[in-house]
């Protein structure tokens, strides 16, 4: 339970709920339900039943025998690109969607980046019927054209943001002030495991179904529980949250959190959180920032839509700060060459973010025996014109 | 005594100004709150400039990016007001978000204040608990006064609360939004500032948030001691000369 948040809403020192007063009865309403709530045999069984026949879990857990061949060591992927809208995000999305119905909230908002989380959030409003109006970076739309589209299609209003430099950062602000001034009928769906207490350990648990599974698999192919390494990559962490769940009181389970080191760690273009940031304030958390020396957020960079994010969610900051977790910067230029092994190599298109933790394979030395899972935690679709325009295919 | 404390018990209703340090140029700030005491104005909020203000509406967002492009930060500050208070008596209160005040130093920036002679904080985004637990003995320490929000969806309990631990005004967020100019307070809003009212608080009540003209202004005051104006304000001199100060004060009362 070392890694687990308090009752305060920290990790170690990291996490909290730095929120202005305007938003601390929302806050508070949904951190004296959200446990309550989550532990109902009804609210599970709705949960279960919907990751099960909507998304299609359990995903795979694949042993990826060409791979493995390659690296000299026995890889899994656990496959999150197979479930609907095509990454992990949709686990959140679904536990979230229910929480609000259950808090009688009828109006949804959502921030997205690459639009992934849009989508998921788009998805699950179309099914419960409930309004959906997402937040996103006036220049996310002009990148991420399909993704637009498919929020549209599934009938959630898509709101630009354009303050500041128009990109993931500048859509939570804007959800945020959304929020605050729609307090009553609002229910607000964070995407990843950042945001004020108690979203970090809320999207946590609802992302941890995926080392609940990893366990289970890993037990049928194996015969034991526990890889020797888990890797995942950390935009916000999310997926990376969800995969190390199960295994963070493991100590003997190596894990291995991926960031973003773009155009190289100290180019000016990075998104290497644990490198470059310090303690700061974001989005209402106390966590490793990515901002000048007078306090100002600065801009991340990546070549992957959804891994420049300028901080990191406390829990990882938490598990980078104990040295739980080790993590490795990946640039733009290796996770796009791990990405395209995988395609020629197992003959699966990953999305970039996952690419990143797919590079670790060259960066990093395993046994021949040791069992190395990696979160694959998105399908490549979207990622299809980064891809084209980066090979020139 | 502190001077907030001293301004609040004149027998008057109390104007305030928000305007954010380095806008529209980066040396206007000690020519504004100069300009602004000539005016007539009770009471200054300086905003330190930050990246990401969640809660304000466009125009003061507008305004910290453009403070930053220009140069702004926490350090000129201090340096810009160093000798404030040999030509300016009225209180004086630093708004900011709490991270630029914490890469500072939480301790070294209420130094810093108490140097130049600063009376006050409002960090909307510093939660009552950690405050409380942290930073109290430091604040009293350099006699700056941490001013609250409380807004309509405060609960009795929670405004209680605040009350008990703030020592100067509290400040009342008008209604549920960010900041930004409202041309009227509805039914709703002049509802919830007689119910504050009927609360017999310890502390008076500042109101802010959707003020920007004599009417609003007239509303926000007769149930509280005084009111805020920031959007306004900034919008006033984007377009104006720091020398018209006062006519866009003197059409408020």
């Amino acid at each position: 339970m070392k890694y687990q948040v308090n009752e305060n809403g920290f990790y170690g020192e990291f996490g909290g709920a730095f929120i202005p007063e305007m938003l601390y009865p929302n806050v508070e309403e949904l951190r004296k339900q959200y446990l309550d709530i989550i532990a109902t045999a009804e609210f599970q069984k709705e949960f279960h039943q919907l990751l099960k026949d909507y998304v299609g879990r359990p995903t795979p857990l694949y042993f990826a025998e060409r791979l493995s061949a390659k690296y000299n060591t026995k890889i899994y992927l656990k496959r999150e690109d197979l479930c609907h809208t095509g990454a992990h995000k949709i686990n959140n999305t679904i536990g979230q969607i229910l929480l609000a119905k259950r808090l009688r909230k009828t109006r949804i908002i959502a921030e997205t980046g690459a639009g992934q989380h849009g989508v998921a959030t788009a998805t699950v409003c179309a099914l419960m019927g409930l309004k959906c109006i997402v937040y996103m970076g006036e220049i996310d739309i002009q990148r991420q054209a399909p993704n637009v589209a498919r929020m549209k299609m599934l009938g959630a209003e898509v709101r630009p943001a354009t303050s500041g430099s128009k990109t993931l950062k500048d859509a939570t602000n804007e959800a945020i002030r959304d929020w605050i001034n729609n307090p009553i009928d609002t229910f607000y769906i964070i995407g990843s495991v950042v945001g004020p207490h108690p979203y970090p350990d809320m999207v946590a648990k609802f992302q941890s179904i995926i080392s609940e599974e990893i366990k289970k698999q890993l037990h049928e192919k194996e015969g034991k529980e526990n890889p020797d390494y888990v890797i995942a990559c950390v935009g916000g962490g999310s997926n990376a949250a969800g995969a190390f769940y199960h295994f963070l009181d493991e100590e003997k389970v190596n894990l291995i959190a991926v960031e973003a080191a773009g155009k190289g760690i100290h180019s000016g273009e990075s998104a290497a959180t644990s490198v470059l940031g310090k303690i700061g304030i974001i989005h209402g958390s106390k966590t490793l920032l990515m901002q000048s020396e007078d306090g100002q957020i600065t801009e991340p960079y990546s070549i992957s839509a959804g891994l420049d994010y300028p901080g990191v969610g406390p829990l990882h900051a938490h598990l980078h700060d104990t040295k739980r977790a080790e993590f490795i910067a990946i640039t733009d230029d290796d996770a796009m060459a791990a990405g395209l092994n995988l395609c020629k190599t197992e003959g699966i298109i990953p999305a970039i973010e996952s690419s990143h933790a797919l590079a670790v394979l060259d960066q990093k030395k395993f046994k021949k025996d040791d069992i190395v899972v990696i979160n694959l935690s998105g399908r490549g679709d979207k990622d299809l014109n980064t891809y084209i325009n980066y090979f020139e295919l | 005594m502190n001077r907030i404390n001293t301004k609040l018990q004149e027998n008057k209703k109390l104007l305030s100004i928000y305007f954010t340090a380095g806008y529209p140029e980066l040396n206007s700030t000690v020519s504004i709150i100069q300009e602004l005491e000539k005016s007539g104005v009770d009471m200054i909020e300086i905003g330190l400039p930050f990246s990401d203000p969640l809660a304000d509406g466009p125009t003061i967002q507008e305004s910290s990016t453009i403070a930053l492009e220009n140069g702004m930060t926490t350090k000129l500050l201090f340096e810009q007001l160093e000798n404030i208070r040999k030509t300016v008596e009225i209180p004086l209160i630093i708004m900011g978000y709490f991270n630029p005040i914490l890469q500072f130093g939480i301790e070294e920036f209420c130094k810093k204040c108490a140097q130049v002679g600063i009376d006050g904080l409002i960090i909307p985004d510093l939660p009552l608990d950690v405050f409380e637990q942290d930073y109290k003995t430091i604040f009293e320490q350099y006699n700056l006064k941490n001013i609250c929000l409380i807004t309509p969806q405060t609960s009795d309990e929670r405004i209680h609360k605040i009350d008990q631990i703030s020592d100067s005004f509290i400040y009342m967020v008008s209604s549920s939004s960010t900041t930004g100019s409202q041309n009227s307070f509805g039914d709703v809003q002049k509802n919830y500032f007689k119910k504050i009212s009927d609360l017999k608080l310890k502390n008076p009540q500042i109101v802010g948030f959707g003020i920007s003209n004599s009417e609003t202004f007239t509303e926000a005051i007769k149930y509280q001691k005084g009111a805020i104006i920031g959007s306004s304000f900034i919008k006033f001199i984007k377009d104006h000369p720091i020398e018209n100060i006062s006519t866009f004060i003197n059409k408020l009362r």
